[in-house]
């Protein structure tokens, strides 16, 4: 009957018990010796040097908010991009395109303002 | 497959339009050439405006609609785009000199003001849950920025940020609230859930009213409706003046006309289950707004009271939700964008750089010094009084008609006494203007348009007083919509 | 499939939840995500009442997406109008930043 649940619950125990045993085996055998070098931050190997409560620069965030505006106005592109085809058989295809020439033209020009204003500049 | 488009849609947009083509070329024009924006920019957006105007009226007495129902264009959304339309122009002409005054970037300024009055257009003519809620933070999110315009005075960064969160708390409220109306008609326009709400299955549905008072939540946080006001005083405090004096009539009369579609237009049906909340609402405004702005030394904080509490007279009118009431609302919110831009207008004359010299205090004797300011001045708290020969006086009346006509007495003679309580902090202001006479008076310069600005706006207000026929027939067809 | 109900406690838990932040917390960020919170349960109400409506239609679905948009630009500009205050008082605790009282 739930044949397919009992690969789930076997996949899970397995999972499960892998994490647990090995856990366990590792806290069974490790030697203890907390402090020194185990304190550090790990960074791919790096030495890390100062404290991460550095001010970042204010660019940072602005370009940061300018990319999540452009990032989400995708969005908008893939459900126009699956209607078109209904669209153009309903004779509608120049409309559908003028509708989206319009909303890019919009953001680009946003994004040119953006540009002129040295938003984009990374110095 | 039938796609409810047709490219004559695009007609019902062109105030829309011409507002967004305005904008952009504000920006480009900042981003290009900046010393040009400083000055060009205001001018440029008045001209939008105008436009707009021009094009709205023309829409006049064609009902139109369009995008699959999504945007309806009548005569009730031509009202009160006008009054949005006219309270964007008198913003823009009292910002000239604020602008240059207080070193704001001029040309971001007026393209964000001009991107929400597009959303305000937007929310009048929206006949559909989605186009309100999107037109809603269309309008919203630039006048967040607006209201922390002023960057580096900590008090409008406060006002800012105040109002942002308390903003998007009531938009999240509102779409949680259209979710749940979705759900419960399964459908988001405005007219397939007035049918809807005809089968009795619909109507008792808890997740219907859950949604109905969620959406009412929501609109009454952007109409400063008492208890979701206590943003107002702060952001109208923070707020550069021209900020404040242009979303105290834009905002509030999107958000209204949107009330009025959901409640009266979809949700008239539902209108023995609301009508508690709202009577509520309608009197707590009144009553809270006009009692809290005696108590107030600082003519920001007190007009912002004042918007409070004339968004509780409105409230009566939606309350009544009959012909006389459908009437009134356009007429007032378009008397209330003369006389509080008017008055909103003269407080940004008085104000110095930084936005110092709020006090009440600072008025005094101001007759003496500049007796067309504050007869102007006057003029205006009159009319927000609602004292004849006043545009004020005609709204209020056509308002306590409305309730009359509803059998709403209790309603009605709070409205009139909290009238009455009004008058005392309105007639202060002038009193402290005409009888008070300092050894200096203060000295203040009009720059000249918003001189115009403060003409326009008092012609305005005794115009409507004198000819309240003017738009009567206009609001005559207003209330066959029903 | 689960019934719709189960959906819509889920939307009202991460709802309430989303309101609880708004009452209880204090940092603007904190605020921020609760209010993202919020549109987020009213993105799974859409999405499962879309599913679900015997008509079946995909308004709910295009609706959350709207909703998903207006909500990264409210974030964007909500940042940057915290990061503004915070350039001045450096720190965004909303109890504090109250210069103006009613």
């Amino acid at each position: 009957m739930a044949s397919d649940y009992t690969w789930v619950l076997i996949f899970l125990l397995v999972g499960v018990g892998f994490a647990v045993v090995s856990l366990l085996a590792s806290w069974a055998v490790r030697p203890y010796d907390p402090g020194g070098q185990k304190r550090r931050t790990y960074e791919c190997g790096e030495m890390p040097k100062g404290s991460a409560w550095v001010q970042l620069r204010p660019g940072y965030y602005i370009y940061m908010l300018v990319f999540v505006i452009f990032d989400v106005e995708v969005l908008f592109i893939f459900p126009w991009a699956l209607a078109l085809r209904n669209m153009k058989s309903a004779g509608l295809g120049a409309l559908a395109i003028a509708d989206m020439v319009i909303f890019v033209g919009v953001l680009a020009i946003g994004l040119v303002y953006a540009w002129k204003k040295g938003v984009l500049r990374w110095e | 497959m039938r796609i409810p488009v047709d490219p004559s849609d695009w007609l019902i947009l062109i105030p829309e339009f011409i507002l967004l083509g305005t904008a952009i070329a504000i920006l480009m024009i900042d981003a290009f050439a900046k010393a040009a924006s400083d000055r060009s920019s205001p001018w440029i957006s008045l001209a939008g405006t105008a436009g707009a105007i021009v094009a709205a009226v023309f829409l006049w007495g064609n009902p139109l609609s369009g995008f699959g129902g999504m945007i309806v264009n009548d005569d009730f959304g031509v009202l009160v785009s006008t009054a949005i339309l006219t309270g964007t122009a008198l913003a823009v002409l009292i910002s000239v000199d604020y602008v240059r005054r207080e070193e704001l970037p001029a040309g971001e300024y007026y393209a964000l003001i001009l991107l929400s009055t597009i959303g305000m257009l937007l929310m009048v003519s929206s006949a559909n849950l989605i186009m309100i809620f999107l037109s809603l933070e269309v309008l919203s999110i630039a006048l967040y920025v607006l209201t922390g315009f002023a960057r580096m005075r900590p008090r409008s960064q406060e006002a800012g940020m105040k109002y942002f969160l308390l903003g998007s708390f009531s938009a999240a409220i509102l779409v949680y609230g259209v979710a749940l109306i979705y759900g419960a008609t399964g459908t988001v326009d405005l007219q397939s859930i007035a049918d809807e709400l005809i089968s009795p299955g619909v109507l008792g549905n808890p997740v219907l009213l859950a949604g109905a008072g969620l959406v009412l939540v929501g609109l009454g946080f952007k109409v400063a409706a008492v208890p979701f006001q206590m943003w107002t005083p702060d952001v109208y405090e923070g707020a550069p003046s021209t900020v404040a004096a242009f979303m105290s009539i834009g905002s509030k009369a999107a958000a209204f006309a949107a009330l009025v579609r959901v409640l009266i237009f979809a949700m008239g049906g539902l209108r023995p289950e609301w009508l508690a909340a709202v009577w509520v609402i309608a009197a707590l405004t009144m009553t809270v707004g006009n009692l809290v702005a005696i108590a107030q030394d600082n003519i920001k904080r007190m007009l912002a009271y004042s918007s409070i509490a004339h968004a509780g007279y409105i409230l009566v009118a939606v309350a009544a939700a009959n012909r006389l009431g459908l009437q009134s609302i356009p007429f007032y919110l378009i008397a209330y964008a003369f006389m509080n831009l008017g008055a909103w207008a003269v407080v940004t004359a008085v104000t110095r750089k930084g936005e110092e010299a709020v006090g009440l205090s600072d008025y005094s004797g101001l007759f003496w010094s500049h007796p067309v300011l504050a007869g102007s001045m006057g003029l205006f708290m009159f009319a927000l009084a609602g004292i004849p020969p006043t545009a004020g006086f005609t709204a209020k009346i056509y308002v306590f008609m409305a309730a009359v006509a509803a059998d709403m007495i209790g309603l009605l003679i709070i409205a009139i006494v909290t009238t009455i309580i009004s008058a005392y902090f309105y007639l202060r202001v002038t009193v402290i203007m005409f009888m008070e006479r300092p050894a200096e008076p203060p000295v203040v310069t009009v720059p000249t348009p918003l001189a115009v600005a403060i003409a326009v706006a008092a012609a305005g207000t005794i115009w409507l007083f004198l000819f309240p026929g003017v738009t009567q027939s206009f609001t005559d067809t207003v209330a066959r919509l029903l | 499939m689960p019934p719709v109900t189960w959906y819509l406690y889920v939307s009202a838990a991460l709802f309430c939840i989303g309101l609880f932040g708004m009452m209880t917390r204090r940092n603007a960020i904190a605020l921020l995500m609760s209010i993202e919170l919020m549109l987020n349960a009213a993105n799974i109400n859409l999405v499962a009442f879309s599913g679900y409506l015997t008509e079946h239609t995909l308004v709910g679905q295009v609706f959350a997406l709207f909703v998903i948009t207006i909500a990264a630009a409210e974030a964007a500009v909500g940042l940057a109008i915290v990061i503004n205050v915070y350039r001045t008082v450096q720190h965004i605790n909303a109890d504090e930043i109250n210069i103006m009282k009613w």
